[in-house]
């Protein structure tokens, strides 16, 4: 489904991707491993579009995502580095204008993603109130909420406690089992099914 | 999933209503932090005390530099807004989100702007009859005044968003930023000026008003393109 | 055929070789061209009948503002080529431009105010020409100072170019305002010279220098960008064998 061929990229005067490939059919997830500056997240950015590559192509379900970036993005779901909240309004503001902004949503479906995050409803905080893994997990929650059938993943269980990364696992797991598929940069255990889990390391 | 609905962000309604609900959003939160738009206001005010401080405080002598004061007074603290555009999407991510959402960007950045320019523009524009009336200008000019500086700040508004774009997350931003929008609003300040200048002397400024308009117009069809192109750079 | 030229011309090592190729071709011609449009214009042209011997100034500004426009417009197709098809040497072409377009503009608007002082009395009036120069060198300034506050080049590039294309579009409304702006105040500019009223003697020397200034702007330009295509693509193999082949 998400595919990516012979991807070449330059930051400055450096090399970061140099030829990366790999093929991911629908139920599986990557995982991209490497030492810090490796290049993890610039690997996450250059397949979502938000960097160019130099050479090579991102392909989904067959077709090349800069043909169509827009229709692309409608379906991808992207965590990056920070929470992407707005610190001055609260969670479900939060989710209402960020996630809403992409589907129609109702109350009831952001207090019961919340839920499922571990936020009790309604919590009056701003975010910026909020520690950094309760963010994270609002975070989580508007993925959940997006619905989209691709996952691109930054890093998604920074600050998350232990009952954090085992919703994080089980999230994934069903979101796989849907058939979607997801490209996760962690170097922690994702904890699902290995089947479905394959591996690029870069270096 | 739950309460999963229009799934078909690239239509064109999906677009206005998004770009709708990102203005409800911008305006909320101006509404939390109302200090930090009520800046640029003061700002506006103190250039434009400053001219009669540093030149001759005659009333008469005062309404020939009065449309020069309240254009530089009104450029100046526009630069100062623009900082209030992007710099804290850019920040916390919220920018990038919108860049991969599958939105047309051009068209969120625009909704954006018109909220940037409904909370700085505008309040300068009904400000603006107290700085003119100081500077000597007629109250029967008042009512031309503010409609010049109202079609202008939009024009303002939109250029300055290019630089904003393209200065997004650059060390000493602010000055650069300056350095790239001052040149390109030139037109907008000389068409501004005179139309001010011809209503303070209560003659009439048709000509140069349409002019003002045309530019307005113009920013408006152009900017957002320009906008979204710079802000995807400065995102890369 | 003409695509796979086009193409071939985006590769920097063939670019490099090209370039290298071009610019004695260009030098040269401008070296002579500009010797004989000074020649004739300071030597050979008569004195005009209003302004004396002043007006011979007008051999080096008229050229020198006229390639400060034509260089903008130069920078900004090399800039937009290099975004839409994102073809590197096109960036290195419009950052070589900035700084030889900003120097023309500086040397138009020194030159314009020694060709005033005579008439005005002043070195500087706000004469409509003499302030769209200045704005057009803010402009470049610009232009310049967003490319070095960019740390990577790829980014500066683009922002550059999106920059210069929203300046290129501003260009005729900034002057046309001033134009308009200046009628309002002041008398029509002494400075304007309606070719068809110029004798041959003097058009000849006029047309000569612009030409030679073109053709010098092209080999600075290519020198320049040979410059900079090699230190963007330090670290290729090609610039070794470059190196070697001593050109």
């Amino acid at each position: 489904m998400l595919q990516a061929i012979n991807l070449h990229l330059w930051r400055g005067d450096q090399p970061v991707l140099r030829g990366v490939s790999f093929q991911l059919a629908a139920g599986h997830c990557l995982q991209v491993l490497g030492i810090n500056g490796a290049g993890k997240s610039t690997l996450l950015r250059a397949l979502s579009g938000l960097l160019p590559v130099e050479e090579g192509s991102v392909l989904w379900r067959g077709t090349d995502t800069r043909l169509d970036r827009h229709a692309f993005h409608a379906q991808l779901a992207w965590m990056g580095h920070g929470a992407a909240l707005k610190g001055d309004l609260t969670a479900r503001e939060n989710l209402r204008y960020s996630a809403g902004l992409r589907r129609a949503l109702s109350a009831a479906a952001i207090d019961a993603a919340l839920g499922r995050v571990g936020i009790a409803a309604p919590d009056p905080r701003l975010a910026r109130q909020m520690s950094a893994g309760q963010q994270r997990r609002v975070a989580l929650a508007r993925v959940l909420l997006l619905a989209c059938p691709v996952w691109m993943l930054d890093e998604p269980t920074a600050n998350l406690d232990a009952a954090g990364q085992a919703f994080f696992a089980l999230m994934l797991t069903e979101h796989l089992e849907r058939g979607g598929v997801a490209v996760v940069a962690t170097h922690q255990a994702l904890g699902i099914d290995a089947r479905n889990l394959q591996s690029l390391e870069l270096t | 999933m739950n309460g999963v609905g229009d799934a078909a962000s690239g239509t064109g309604v999906a677009a206005l209503r998004a770009g709708w609900l990102l203005m409800r959003r911008d305006l909320r939160l101006a509404l939390r932090r109302p200090g930090e738009w009520l800046q640029p206001l003061v700002f506006f005010l103190v250039i434009t005390t400053l001219f009669p401080l540093a030149g001759n405080a005659e009333m008469s002598r005062l309404r020939d530099i009065a449309p020069a004061a309240l254009w530089v007074g009104a450029l100046l603290s526009s630069l100062l807004a623009l900082e209030l555009l992007f710099r804290e999407d850019g920040q916390d991510g919220t920018l990038e989100q919108l860049a991969v959402s599958g939105l047309p960007l051009a068209w969120m950045l625009l909704a954006k702007t018109c909220v940037h320019w409904l909370l700085t523009g505008v309040p300068l524009v009904l400000v603006a009859p107290l700085a003119a009336t100081a500077l000597g200008a007629p109250v029967a000019a008042i009512p031309g005044v503010l409609a010049v500086l109202l079609v202008g700040s939009v024009a303002l508004s939109l250029i300055g968003a290019v630089g904003a774009g393209l200065t997004l997350g650059l060390r000493r931003g602010g000055v650069l930023l300056a350095l790239l929008v001052l040149p390109l609003a030139v037109p907008v300040l000389i068409f501004g000026a005179s139309a001010t200048a011809r209503a303070i002397a209560l003659e009439p400024f048709t000509a140069p008003m349409y002019l003002l308009a045309a530019i307005a117009v113009l920013s408006a069809t152009l900017a957002p393109l320009a906008v979204a192109a710079a802000v995807r750079i400065s995102l890369e | 055929m003409a695509w796979i030229w086009f193409h071939k011309l985006g590769s920097p090592p063939h670019f490099y070789r090209l370039a290298g190729g071009m610019v004695p071709w260009f030098a040269w011609p401008a070296l002579l061209l500009c010797v004989a449009g000074l020649v004739g214009g300071l030597v050979l042209a008569p004195a005009d009948y209003q302004q004396g011997e002043g007006f011979r100034i007008l051999y080096v500004h008229a050229p020198a503002a006229w390639l400060s426009v034509m260089i903008y417009s130069a920078m900004a197709i090399y800039a937009a080529v290099g975004l839409i098809w994102r073809i590197n040497v096109a960036h290195a072409l419009a950052a070589s431009c900035a700084g030889i377009g900003a120097s023309f503009t500086f040397v138009a608007l020194v030159t314009g105010s020694l060709w005033g002082r005579p008439m005005w009395g002043t070195y500087w009036e706000w004469d409509p020409r003499l302030t769209s120069e200045l704005v057009l060198l803010f402009l470049y300034l610009g232009y310049m100072g967003l490319r070095g506050a960019i740390d990577d080049t790829a980014r500066a590039d683009r922002a550059s170019a999106v920059l210069a294309v929203v300046g290129a579009v501003n260009v005729p409304i900034i002057h046309y305002s001033v134009t308009w702006w200046n009628s309002l105040h002041q008398a029509p500019s002494v400075m304007k010279f309606g070719k068809p009223t110029m004798p041959a003697t003097m058009l000849w020397p006029l047309l000569t220098m612009l030409l030679g200034f073109t053709l010098y702007f092209v080999a600075i330009m290519l020198v320049r960008a040979r410059g900079e295509v090699l230190r963007r693509e330090r670290g290729a193999r090609w610039i070794g064998e470059a190196a070697g082949e001593g050109s």
